[in-house]
């Protein structure tokens, strides 16, 4: 039985804006599993990326975090529920046990410091090294790690001076610099063409493989899942739709969002005679539908979708979805 | 059959200039032929910077050649003035790959529709219904006509853009990263109905993309670009079922594929490296440092001419011999 390192639950998270409250997260749980790596799937503004970020209390104002449990279980078996803990305490955990890679590499570097001192950085302020030179003496060798040429020189490089490849592998090094148990990676390659892509999914497997760590994977490319998790956790407006090993999510797919969400993707090495798309658009999340968030669009939606919401069954074992249907 | 696009030769050269004096060219193109026949899509893939949307543009003239032959329905397009010009600009489209910087904040969805079409002169009897037959056609409705392009999503806004476009009638569309900023439920729609429109009016497209997946599925021909040139040109079909050149072949196997079995059994290539900047690229074969296959003496040198290796299907690559 796998042991898992991070359990969400029920965990809701709210933005209180000028239009009305945005229901972002309602009621999302599931297990994050020692080792593996589980993807969070869905489209724009389904909330895989709050919910990657509400599990170290990265939320900012207008948002909130309004119930919800994050049991976090160390290395050393203790165990600490993520929410409680106050804004010093999570400090040591975040860029430390539990490490981000975000998006937009251009945007996560600071183009005023060298890469060298940000990754320095990162160790000093968790206490790994004793100052900020011996930091930069270790980030040749994290550079190294990451696979970039000339380590030497290249920590004396400034962002501006390195590639939008280059520059995701520096902060693949900064995740990484603390040796972190947890690494979300939150869309970590779309902003990179495709064959930078190929290279850093495979430097993060790699990087995973060898620190034994364990990889949240949050994008919107079903390709990237296929190829790189073990798991996959499908988002739809807010609430977890199924959950599944890749296996059964693309093969057996059963909520009828994740079946339309594979058929709309364009698989380069099939034959397609007409792709499916989905009716309707996302809904928005001020007024979410009653009962199943995707009853709207859904083609088998009957009286009890509109009503009642859906719970998350186990329909075979690791199977969940969330569907009236099952 | 002749073809409605001729393009030939086709170079766009950007001046890096310091101060005053030009120091350098960026050749974002260079050197660059195809043509498209009536009804056809040819799709263009590369990665970024490798002068795919400079060439869309070019041909529309959108941006001035540095040199080559745009020959449209028979015309010099590089020659064209005054009148001509006119015609052309109708009857040669674009769809931009941003919806929310392509369509005017200030102006309705039917005043956005009517601008070129009353710009060009088109009579049309019932302004009203002419445009709300024009949403009908992409997807929206009636209750669309008066309201701002604020109100509506990235896919909405995709589809006025396309209204807009249908709305003078052209005869070749340039299809500028059309999806590329939109989710994939949206996107199929959009590529749906973009297909269906070409079998109805029967246009021509131009189909920029950096995604494989969907240049294949919306395209019958394609040409693969690299730091401004076409190393690579054939049938959709035929350029994915047997890729020739190396950087298609790495391209290839480094697309994820939305299926685990096939995944598995994909052939892997090691991709190594990032493309070159265009302001001085590689010597003879553009493509060689990064090329697994790359003979020293010949790839670094010579530049391999675009040869025709099977039917239809042609590459640019010393492997597939000599011209």
């Amino acid at each position: 039985m796998p042991e898992p390192i991070i359990e969400i639950k029920n965990l809701r998270v709210y933005f209180y804006t000028y239009a009305g409250v945005v229901k972002a997260i309602e009621d999302v749980s599931f297990n994050i599993y020692r080792g593996e790596t589980l993807a969070l799937v869905g489209e724009t503004g389904c909330g895989k990326s709050v919910t990657s970020r509400a599990l170290t209390q990265l939320i900012e104002s207008p948002g909130r975090i309004v119930s919800g449990q994050v049991l976090y279980h160390r290395d050393d078996g203790s165990t600490v529920d993520l929410l409680k803990l106050n804004d010093e305490e999570i400090r040591e955990i975040r860029g430390n046990e539990i490490a981000y890679i975000f998006q937009d590499p251009h945007s996560s570097l600071d183009p005023l410091y060298t890469v060298g001192y940000q990754i320095g950085e990162a160790m000093e302020v968790h206490g790994k090294v004793k100052n900020i030179k011996e930091g930069i003496g270790r980030a040749v060798n994290i550079l190294r790690e990451v696979l970039i040429p000339d380590p030497e020189n290249r920590v004396r490089n400034y962002p501006h001076e390195l590639s939008g490849g280059m520059k995701q592998r520096v902060v693949i090094g900064i995740g990484i610099a603390n040796n972190p148990r947890l690494l979300i990676a939150d869309e970590p390659t779309t902003a990179l063409d495709v064959t930078v892509q190929a290279q850093i999914l495979e430097l993060i497997n790699e990087l995973k493989r060898k620190y034994n760590a364990t990889v949240l994977l949050i994008t919107h490319n079903l390709g990237v899942v296929a190829e790189t998790a073990q798991r996959v956790v499908v988002m739809y407006a807010g609430k977890v739709a199924e959950i599944g090993s890749i296996d059964q999510i693309f093969h057996n797919p059963l909520h009828p969002y994740t079946v339309a969400l594979l058929r709309a993707v364009p698989n380069p090495l099939k034959k397609i005679e007409k792709l499916e798309s989905i009716p309707g658009t996302v809904p928005n999340l001020i007024t979410p539908p009653k009962g199943c968030r995707f009853h709207p669009r859904c083609p088998f939606a009957e009286e009890r979708c509109r009503k009642e919401v859906p719970e998350l069954k186990e329909i075979e074992p690791g199977h969940w979805v969330a569907c009236h249907r099952y | 059959m002749e073809p409605v696009l001729k393009v030939e030769g086709l170079r766009k050269y950007f001046p890096v200039k310091s101060l005053l004096r030009t120091i350098g060219w960026v050749k974002a193109v260079d050197g660059v032929s195809f043509e498209i026949y009536p009804g056809e899509t040819f799709g263009l893939v590369g990665e970024s910077g490798c002068g795919k949307t400079t060439t869309g543009r070019t041909i529309l003239r959108l941006i001035e050649p540095t040199e080559g032959k745009i020959v449209f329905n028979g015309k010099d397009v590089t020659q064209l003035k005054g009148r001509e010009m006119l015609w052309f600009r109708r009857h040669a489209q674009i769809m931009f790959q941003d919806p929310y910087s392509s369509l005017d904040p200030r102006q309705t969805v039917f005043n956005i529709i009517m601008e070129p079409v009353k710009f060009h002169g088109i009579e049309v009897d019932d302004p009203e219904e002419f445009v709300i037959r024009l949403l009908e056609s992409v997807g929206l409705n009636e209750m669309h006509l008066y309201r701002y392009p604020h109100e509506f999503s990235g896919g909405q806004r995709q589809r006025i853009a396309l209204a807009k476009v249908l709305a003078l009638q052209p005869d070749f569309v340039v299809l500028d990263e059309p999806t590329s900023a939109l989710d994939v439920s949206v996107q199929a729609n959009i590529l749906n109905t973009l297909k269906d429109l070409q079998k109805k009016h029967g246009f021509s497209y131009l189909f920029i993309s950096h995604d494989l997946g969907v240049v294949k599925y919306m395209s019958h021909r394609m040409g693969v670009m690299y730091l401004g040139k076409l190393v690579e040109v054939g049938p959709a079909e035929r350029i994915f079922d047997n890729p020739l050149h190396p950087y298609t072949q790495m391209l290839l196997s480094a697309i994820p594929i939305p299926d685990p079995e096939l995944a598995r059994k994909k052939k892997r290539m090691e991709v190594k490296g990032e493309p070159p900047s265009p302001i001085n690229p590689p010597s003879g074969c553009r493509f060689h440092p990064r090329c697994p296959f790359a003979k020293a003496g010949l790839c670094d040198k010579e530049e391999p001419p675009l040869v025709e290796v099977e039917k239809d299907h042609y590459v640019a690559c010393w492997l597939y011999g000599k011209a």
